[in-house]
């Protein structure tokens, strides 16, 4: 497994540990702040019924930000429902997330300078999504790479391996990222599969397979970095298993207290990915009190604001779902729009 | 102007098509150096390499989801599937994300493809080779399901396809697939869609036919001679339908048969049927009869022919309604 952290913030591993400046591990430690104080207010809307089910990502930051840092603009994304880290680490309006899971789809308008798919809710159903965007770049000669976001249970499902299966034999320049939580709603990692770890499984299609500290954000960024690098130049995919822990409830639909054990997630809860990296930024002297105070404080706003843009904007007309069905309305939707009046 | 089997008709258009738009890629199990298991896309792998003509894992989700992914980013993906029953594979991937593309990404994205099924039965081929599957497709939202019946419709449809910005699928009458000769014109036509064709005036009943069931309905006519003055329209397309002229034709006539190979419960010959007596109601002298294909499992090739429709049971329920 590559790590450079320890859960002490301690550098264990000196060879290839990249060199980031301390704005660069500024950046990811804001952004992961901003991440948590995102899901945090998420679960809190939700509760108070200013959204729906919301599928939490604790824990899950360096995965998320952290692969999320270490590609360009140009380059294409597809994602789960649970990624929201990589939406916001790649720019994507916080309000239009909260819209969107409040219910609205108007919040997956996707800007311009935003290459991503709305986030699939079928599991595993964006991986070869994916594949195909990345085979366009290859054939229509550009140098631009996509990446496959997707959790372990997706490993399971045949939309994951015939993507990964079409990537290797195609060379397509790929990049597949499994955040390992090891839940699946209530299935552990050994009722998904009997391999020892997912990125084993790629092997089965020539595909190359490294496993990653998901919770180190300097080895995900780090392997992330290189995957892509690696695709960019023609060398093909690469799927990295990020191997963490679903903190929270499948969604605030679910009741994990059915079917796993508070000490396991107590004893990981310790591993917590920002903890790590403050301890880091502690030891070399880039971090203090006042420093930590701002970054929640900027966190807390920009999340504030986002929540009250987001609820002034005014409800979606029905006249909406005729939309998009098709290039423009068929003579059979004119009609029923009539049903509307 | 060259005559043509629907085989080298379809051949033919991809060949054209291909050779003015350089986005259109074709992809799909054996199409490539074998040309396909029909032989469809002979000899446009030896023409246009390996990079256009696209020979892919046996994988039908992968070709329709990688596909997907091709077209989101400016490719015209044109996919073969080698039978109708394996295209149930791809299911998920259609109805979640090819008819849904455009209104979840609020209109940024369309994954504007042509996916081909060979489609019904009729050929002795052998299980899940027969599938007449074009309700499953009709009723999924942001699809075009484009249904020709002979080698120049197929032209015209295959080029209004691969224009049309919005995801079609394109079922190809396996059955008539060399068995139809026309003549079919070297230089591009398109028929626009949505479209249903009146093959033949007449003022006593109106025949609603669409795919192989296009042949079997004007044998069945031309078999009945002059007894009845019958109306033939083809249905080229089935979502969206072209209705006027199928509304227009019952309130003439009075009279409808609807012929589907498909089983008869929930088949699209029940949407055509609600349609009219919605729509011409006070025109209808008769009910609607519909012959389709009883609601089993179609059988293989020894009982093919008891199960689809064939000219004598279309003329039966002529039969029938005339003297209702």
């Amino acid at each position: 497994m590559v790590q450079f952290l320890n859960q002490e913030g301690e550098v264990v591993q000196k060879e290839g540990f990249p060199t980031f400046s301390e704005k660069e591990v500024k950046k990811m430690y804001e952004l992961m702040v901003l991440a948590r104080v995102f899901d945090d207010v998420a679960l809190k809307l939700q509760r108070e019924g200013r959204i729906l089910t919301y599928a939490s990502l604790l824990g899950q930051e360096a995965s998320q930000v952290g692969s999320a840092l270490a590609f360009e603009d140009q380059d294409w994304f597809t994602s789960s429902y649970r990624d929201n880290a990589v939406w916001i680490t790649r720019g994507f309006p916080i309000e239009n997330l909260y819209l969107y899971w409040a219910g609205d789809e108007r919040g997956m308008k996707i800007p311009k300078s935003i290459n991503a798919l709305p986030p699939a809710i079928p599991v595993g159903s964006q991986i070869p999504h994916a594949v195909g965007l990345a085979l366009a770049q290859k054939l229509q000669g550009k140098k631009s790479v996509a990446i496959a976001y997707f959790g372990d249970g997706a490993t399971s499902k045949g939309d994951f391996y015939e993507g990964l299966n079409f990537a290797g034999v195609f060379q397509a320049p790929c990049v597949f990222i499994c955040q390992n939580n090891q839940w699946a709603i209530s299935m552990p990692f050994f009722r998904q599969t009997k391999s020892e770890t997912l990125a084993k499984k790629s092997s089965s299609c020539g595909v190359e397979g490294i496993l990653v500290d998901g919770n180190d954000i300097f080895a995900v960024y780090y392997v992330t970095k290189q995957a892509i690098n690696k695709a960019r130049e023609g060398g093909g995919p690469t799927f990295i298993e990020c191997y963490t822990y679903r903190i929270e409830n499948h969604t605030t639909a679910d009741d994990w207290k059915r079917y796993r054990e508070a000490k396991e997630v107590e004893e990981w809860k310790e591993k917590d990915p920002i903890r790590r990296l403050q301890k880091y930024m502690l030891k070399a002297g880039i971090i203090n009190e006042k420093y930590e105070e701002r970054v929640y404080k900027t966190a807390e706003t920009r999340v504030k604001e986002a929540t009250q843009k987001f609820e002034s904007i005014a409800p979606p007309s029905p006249k909406d779902m005729f939309q998009n069905v098709y290039h423009k309305l068929t003579l059979n939707l004119e009609e029923q729009l009539k049903w509307l009046e | 102007m060259a005559v043509m089997n629907l085989i080298q008709a379809i051949n033919h258009t991809l060949g054209q098509q291909m050779a003015k738009d350089k986005n259109i890629l074709l992809l799909g199990e054996d199409v490539g150096k074998n040309g396909g298991v029909f032989r469809v896309t002979e000899g446009l792998w030896q023409k246009f390499g390996d990079s256009r003509v696209i020979d892919t894992p046996l994988s039908e989700v992968g070709i329709i989801s990688v596909a997907i992914g091709l077209a989101i980013a400016g490719l015209k993906p044109v996919l073969e599937v080698q039978f109708d029953g394996f295209s149930l594979s791809m299911m998920d991937q259609i109805y979640n994300h090819l008819g849904r593309i455009r209104k979840r990404s609020q209109g940024k994205y369309s994954s504007s493809l042509v996916l081909r099924i060979p489609h019904g039965g009729g050929i002795k081929a052998y299980e899940h080779h027969s599938e007449s599957l074009e309700t499953f497709f009709c009723h999924i939202p942001g699809i075009k399901v484009v249904t020709p019946s002979g080698p120049y419709n197929a032209k015209g449809l295959l080029i209004a396809a691969i224009e049309d910005p919005d995801p079609i699928i394109f079922l190809e009458p396996k059955r008539v697939y060399r068995a139809i000769k026309e003549e079919v014109p070297e230089k591009e036509y398109a028929i626009s869609l949505p479209k249903t064709n009146i093959v033949k005036e007449g003022s006593d009943l109106t025949i609603l036919a669409w795919g192989a069931m296009q042949k079997i309905t004007r044998e069945a006519v031309l078999e009945l001679g002059d007894k009845y003055s019958v109306e033939i329209l083809d249905l080229l397309t089935l979502s969206p339908l072209d209705k006027k002229p199928i509304i227009d034709s019952v309130k003439k006539t009075g009279r409808c048969v609807i012929v589907q190979e498909a089983p008869k419960t929930a088949g699209f010959g029940a949407e055509l049927a609600a349609l009219i007596q919605q729509e011409a109601f006070l025109s209808l002298e008769a009910p609607i009869e519909r012959v389709s294909a009883p609601d089993v499992q179609i059988p293989l090739a020894k009982l093919e022919n008891f199960y689809i429709p064939d000219a004598s049971k279309i003329i039966k329920s002529i039969e029938k309604i005339m003297s209702f």
